[in-house]
């Protein structure tokens, strides 16, 4: 194999992997057993894993990241072909009737081709003075279907969540959420899961240095009786700069684009409208370094009694190119 | 309206979870282990360029007469472009080489359209993300090829 040629650490990283992945025959341990071998390899795993994520952030290729500001809104551009950009987001909310909380997402973002992203999440939250919960996971895909640019561009998104109740990024807003389904304590709200389905049309366009992106959005949830829940986000942005300068720098104005924008819920198929919904105003900038990191603050404000009155968003990423190549030349690809 | 799940689900998410950053470290460790600029041409690589509108051809970069245009577009071109296309644009398993005579005998207004358009069915991205300035920087660094020279003052790492 190609890589052995290269690193000699590869054979026995190969080894290592198949040494712990090992599992006995499930026949000769006893059910006890084996689900403490299963969890002794799972934490081997883990350790490992964060072992070498470790070492590989000082070693891994990364490209200068363009990315937008956006938190909750998207425009029609995806993640570079083989590409993955590892995202990590934070946001305080405050809570009347409640305790105020800390959400946070990791986000795994693969660009599959140029025309279709996957995306990963996981999702956790911490309440004050109560607890912190793994609120649940998404899969996220968005697909491109038209070549070239156009005067509106259009990008499909299809999500799948389970999460719980506890969940609280409000990375959308739909149908009738409001700021009372964060008040209960997380013990009661972890009881409830939540299988959905969500579809968005992502409609962008940039103009002279502007991005404008509308997105409506419409979400099922999977179990029976429930009704279809509408929602929306809107966005507007630009880099302070449109030209690049010649020098390599980090306080360029190019690297900072700045924009607004907004998102809430629209009811649904039972009651459409905006009576008994939530929205958000929110200013957002984004900061590209060239070291392939990017930062992302948002004061998110809340536009009616429904709402939260503050959402502080900041999140940090940051792109890894040939993503795809490295994984197809750990299973033996020439890719 | 909700469903109960029990929490027996959540050692397999943990599990998957585990599993998949586990991949992803693995992978991202194994970065450096190969250089994989062999430069490869497909018979796809130019014909994109055959396909640009006349409208589009004949626009004229209107960054011609800046003298750090070529400097800036060889940093954007390092930022954006190289990963596929080979740190000295010659081309990569995944990009064209852009010093073949087919990009370098193409107009500023055709490039510019390709960046702007991408050709998404092949792989590369649209670029329009890029402000229209910063394209056309990206645009006359790519024409400075065309004397099979690279002017001092752009910054192509060796």
């Amino acid at each position: 194999m190609a890589g052995h040629r290269f690193c000699p650490q590869y054979a026995l990283l190969r080894a290592a992997i198949a040494r712990i992945t090992a599992f006995p025959s499930a026949c000769s341990l006893s059910g006890q057993d084996l689900k403490r071998h299963r969890m002794v390899s799972c934490a081997r795993v883990s350790f490992l894993g964060l072992f070498v994520l470790l070492c590989s952030f000082l070693f891994c290729p990364r490209t200068f990241a363009q990315e937008s500001p956006y938190i909750v809104t998207y425009d029609h551009y995806l993640e570079e072909p083989g590409s993955l950009e590892m995202e990590y987001f934070s946001t305080f909310g405050t809570q009347r009737g409640g305790n105020d909380f800390h959400a946070f997402w990791v986000e795994f973002e693969y660009g599959a081709t140029a025309w279709w992203t996957t995306e990963f999440y996981l999702d956790g939250q911490t309440t004050f003075h109560d607890s912190t919960l793994f609120t649940g996971y998404r899969w996220e895909n968005r697909f491109r279907p038209l070549q070239d640019e156009h005067f509106i561009n259009p990008v499909i998104y299809i999500e799948y969540e389970q999460i719980s109740e506890a969940d609280k990024i409000i990375k959308e807003v739909e149908g009738h959420d409001v700021e009372s389904d964060h008040g209960d304590p997380n013990a009661a709200l972890r009881q409830n899961h939540n299988h959905e389905l969500e579809f968005k049309l992502l409609l962008s366009k940039t103009f002279k240095g502007w991005n404008v992106a509308v997105n409506p959005l419409a979400t099922k949830n999977l179990s029976p009786n429930n009704p279809w829940e509408f929602g929306y986000a809107v966005g507007a942005s630009r880099p302070l700069a449109l030209k690049a300068s010649p020098r390599r720098c980090n306080f360029c104005r190019e690297n900072v684009i700045a924009g607004v924008e907004m998102y809430g819920g629209l009811g649904d198929t039972q009651s459409f409208g905006l009576h008994d919904t939530s929205h958000y105003l929110a200013p957002v900038v984004a900061w590209n370094l060239p070291s392939g990191w990017t930062l992302r603050l948002s004061p998110g404000f809340g536009l009616n009694d429904n709402s939260h009155r503050l959402l502080l968003r900041w999140g940090v990423s940051r792109e890894f190119s040939g993503f795809g190549e490295m994984v197809s030349r750990l299973f033996g690809g020439s890719r | 309206m909700k469903m109960n799940i029990a929490p027996r689900g959540l050692p397999a998410l943990l599990t998957l979870a585990m599993a998949a950053l586990f991949t992803l470290d693995v992978s991202l460790a194994l970065a450096q282990t190969e250089n994989s600029a062999v430069p490869k041409t497909h018979k796809w690589d130019y014909i994109a360029l055959a396909k640009v509108p006349e409208k589009a051809r004949a626009k004229r970069n209107p960054l011609e007469n800046d003298t750090d245009a070529a400097a800036a577009g060889g940093k954007l071109f390092e930022q954006h472009c190289a990963e596929c296309h080979g740190i000295k644009a010659e081309g990569g398993k995944k990009g064209a080489n852009l010093r073949a005579e087919q990009v370098q005998q193409a107009t500023p207004g055709a490039l510019f359209w390709i960046l702007t358009n991408g050709v998404v069915r092949h792989g590369m991205p649209v670029w329009s993300k890029l402000p229209e300035p910063e394209r056309w920087q990206i645009v006359m660094f790519l024409k400075t090829f065309t004397a099979s020279a690279v002017p001092k003052s752009c910054p192509v790492p060796e």
